[in-house]
């Protein structure tokens, strides 16, 4: 900070005010009007051509923000095109594709489209999108929200998951209403949040609750509208094709640096191991036919960002399926 | 005398009454217009950052809660170097300037850094540095512009104007983000140029560029504020009252709970407080001259124990809304510039910088302790037993802070820096 030489007169000193805010604002304006321009509007809709009957990895590509595609297995071309999407799935000709709605209060618009991506149904809820999943047949979907300032830290977020059947039409906005059992009792607490569903069947979730500090496995039941905790500290659940294995994010530190890694649970027996990915993992797994496991990660120590794959039975090592890309849906 | 209203023709001589009908000074106002103009460009980017940090880069928001934890306890610390810093040789204006500059620039930081976490991280710290090392210098300022009769209402405009910035900000930020479809870049470059605007109001309208009488003699450390009992006694009785505060974010948390009020209006119940705060701050500051500072403080915090009991007892009705929020503007009116005008008067001019940081300081940390003791008491016991506690103990130290508080601050050398004299008032 450094004094004016000498002091101005008084209107000298608005003269140079005057100046300073046209001058100011003038590049302000501009570069409002050069963002405004810069950033076209997001393309809604996908191009005719692509659809969901093609299989492949289905992904949301990072530099575009819209839906594409890559052979599932062997290395071949990116296909592009689709809807632009935060997040995005699809199983059983219906995929969901979550976007944020621009300005505030920040909302998550759910889009359903069918296999020609095509919108079905829309809903908006608030927060931003996070978390999407479709059941194997395509009739349940599944979306987690965060919510901003819901808790009393006032940089926490909390979550918000709904879940809509498409066979009647039915919207559950949050399925934090749904009896819990921990531990063997009727578990009621103030805090209980909801994220990552995973569907076995068009009944039958898996998802994590996390009240008090700590995070569940939940298996859910929306016929009987009643969830049961099965193990501690484990998020983000992904069921195999098969029903046996859950894939998962498991807190191995406290702390915020490096706080997830991949894990594998075998149902029947409830044992666990580790997968070869030594990187902490923020990212609801996917599961791919050959029963490898996919998963978005940022730009780290050299790999860059995009979608690995690492075998799921903990073998072997991370394999990247596409560059500068999240989401990954496998579709058959 | 004093020689910031000697040379008006328009002062009439300080009387005992203090208060009524007087304009307020040139830098009060100078300094007020600068706090608006930065409030808005830090307010913008407090508003959006959580949003750019979770949508724009992924970060988690464990991530982010962390981050925000870390830069939010440096602030305190910086605090007391400012004050230090200014006091000793009178540069006020030139380390508030430096801190104005500093978070003025952390914007171009956020800018730069892109996703780069360390980047974000660094512009952040340097924005609560900024933050921290102007507001000492700045209050003190303030309480130096004037006569200590008048101190509240200056106080009370000051605090007015600045609480006019923080509820624009948001709203600039909204608009920016509404009009580009979300480019948080340009967010960050209207705030880089809002701040930039206050800097430049602070060199050209605020006086302090001279050197106060004596220039050479050292400032006291702010530890000799210490010495003083009238300060110690108002330290301690902020410290008492502050460590019995349980935070606002609770406050809202529980009105939120209590009346099911959807989150998409939620982030609007403080700025409910703030509209209070912004309407009371001037009247709080009149009324503080003419009744003296120990009163007001007190009942703000009494205003404040009526919060809670209000949400004890009327926890689920609809009513409760307006009544909680204004009182919650009332505390803030008639405790955060009235505080500052409490405390100035009893330290020396020189070392004013550094007492006002001392106290600042003390007061957050024991804001921070009580907050983490209620976060803990709700965890462990529930809201209700929690806030019981928070009650009964609130009632303890407004006990102890009346028989704490001294009834007339004993008047220092309360003559004004030599650059606040009215050459360099007139905006």
């Amino acid at each position: 900070m450094n004094q004016p030489p000498a002091p101005l007169s008084a209107r000298r000193r608005l003269a140079v005010v005057v100046v300073a805010v046209l001058v100011l604002a003038g590049g302000s304006l501009g570069y409002v009007l050069h963002a405004r321009d810069r950033d076209g509007a997001q393309q809604a809709v996908a191009d005719a051509s692509f659809t969901l009957s093609a299989p492949g990895l289905y992904f949301r590509d990072t530099a575009t923000g819209r839906v594409a595609r890559r052979p599932l297995g062997t290395p071949g071309p990116r296909a592009a095109g689709g809807p632009s999407c935060e997040r995005f799935y699809a199983a059983g000709g219906t995929a969901l594709c979550l976007r944020r709605l621009a300005g505030l209060p920040v909302r998550t618009q759910a889009l359903v489209l069918d296999r020609r991506l095509r919108e079905v149904r829309r809903v908006t809820v608030p927060g931003i999108p996070n978390r999407a999943r479709v059941s194997p047949s395509g009739r349940l979907l599944a979306w987690t929200a965060f919510a901003v300032g819901d808790s009393y830290a006032t940089s926490g977020f909390s979550t918000r998951t709904s879940v809509l059947d498409l066979r009647t039409g039915y919207l559950i906005k949050s399925i934090e209403g749904i009896p819990l059992t921990v531990d063997g009792s009727r578990y009621h607490a103030p805090d209980v949040n909801f994220w990552g569903v995973t569907f076995a069947d068009d009944d039958r979730f898996y998802a994590t609750v996390s009240t008090r500090g700590h995070t569940f496995l939940v298996a859910g039941d929306l016929k009987t509208w009643s969830a049961r905790a099965l193990r501690r500290n484990v998020e983000c659940p992904s069921l195999s094709p098969d029903g046996t294995r859950v894939a998962f994010k498991k807190r191995v530190t406290s702390g915020p640096d490096a706080p997830w890694r991949l894990y594998v649970l075998e149902l029947s027996t409830l044992r666990e191991h580790p997968l070869a990915e030594p990187q902490s993992v923020d990212d609801q797994a996917a599961w791919l036919p050959d029963g490898r496991v996919a998963y978005a990660l940022p730009a780290h120590s050299g790999r860059p960002a995009g979608i690995w794959s690492v075998p799921g039975d903990g073998t072997g090592a991370p394999e990247l399926l596409a560059a500068g890309a999240t989401s990954p849906s496998p579709v058959g | 005398m004093y020689l910031a209203t000697t040379g008006r023709r328009d002062a009439p001589s300080p009387s005992a009454t203090g208060g009524g009908g007087r304009r307020v000074p040139g830098v009060v106002l100078a300094l007020g217009a600068v706090s608006l103009v930065t409030d808005i460009s830090s307010e913008m980017v407090t508003a959006v950052l959580p949003l750019y940090l979770v949508l724009g880069l992924g970060l988690s928001p464990l991530q982010f809660g962390f981050l925000d934890g870390l830069f939010n306890g440096v602030t305190a610390l910086v605090r007391l170097l400012g004050g230090r810093a200014a006091d000793r040789g009178g540069r006020h204006k030139r380390i508030a300037g430096l801190g104005y500059l500093l978070s003025a620039a952390s914007r171009l930081g956020l800018l730069l850094a892109g996703g780069a976490a360390s980047g974000i991280a660094a512009a952040l710290a340097t924005d609560r540095l900024g933050k921290g090392i102007r507001t000492a210098p700045r209050d003190a300022l303030i309480s130096l512009s004037g006569p200590p009769e008048t101190l509240g209402r200056a106080f009370g405009v000051h605090r007015a104007m600045d609480t006019t910035g923080a509820l624009l900000g948001p709203l600039a930020a909204f608009a920016v983000l509404w009009a580009t479809a979300d480019a948080y870049d340009a967010v960050f470059v209207v705030s880089f140029c809002v701040g930039l605007l206050g800097v430049l109001l602070l060199v050209l309208y605020v006086p302090g560029g001279a050197e106060p009488v004596a220039p050479r003699a050292p400032a006291p450390p702010a530890r000799a504020a210490l010495g003083d009992r009238a300060f110690r006694r108002v330290l301690y009785a902020a410290a008492l009252l502050g460590a019995a505060t349980i935070g606002d974010s609770f406050v809202y948390l529980l009105l939120q709970r209590g009346l099911d009020i959807p989150l998409d209006w939620f982030p609007l119940l403080p700025l409910g407080a703030a509209a209070g705060y912004l309407v009371l701050a001037v009247p709080a500051g009149r009324i503080a001259d003419r009744v003296g500072r120990r009163l007001p403080f007190l009942w703000g915090h009494a205003a404040l124990l009526a919060v809670y009991v209000l949400l004890l007892t009327h926890a689920t009705s609809p009513l409760l809304l307006v009544p909680v929020l204004a009182l919650l503007g009332v505390f803030y009116a008639a405790t955060d510039g009235v505080l500052m005008a409490l405390a100035g008067p009893a330290l020396p001019v020189r070392g004013r910088a550094g007492g006002l940081a001392l106290l600042q300081t003390a007061q957050a940390v024991a804001r921070l302790a009580g907050a983490a003791g209620f976060g803990a008491a709700w965890t462990a016991w529930g809201e209700r037993q929690a806030l019981w506690v928070a009650a009964a103990a609130l009632l303890l130290a407004l006990a102890g802070a009346t028989a704490l508080l001294p009834a007339e601050v004993e008047r220092r050398d309360s003559a004004p820096l030599e650059g606040s004299s009215p050459k360099g008032q007139h905006p």
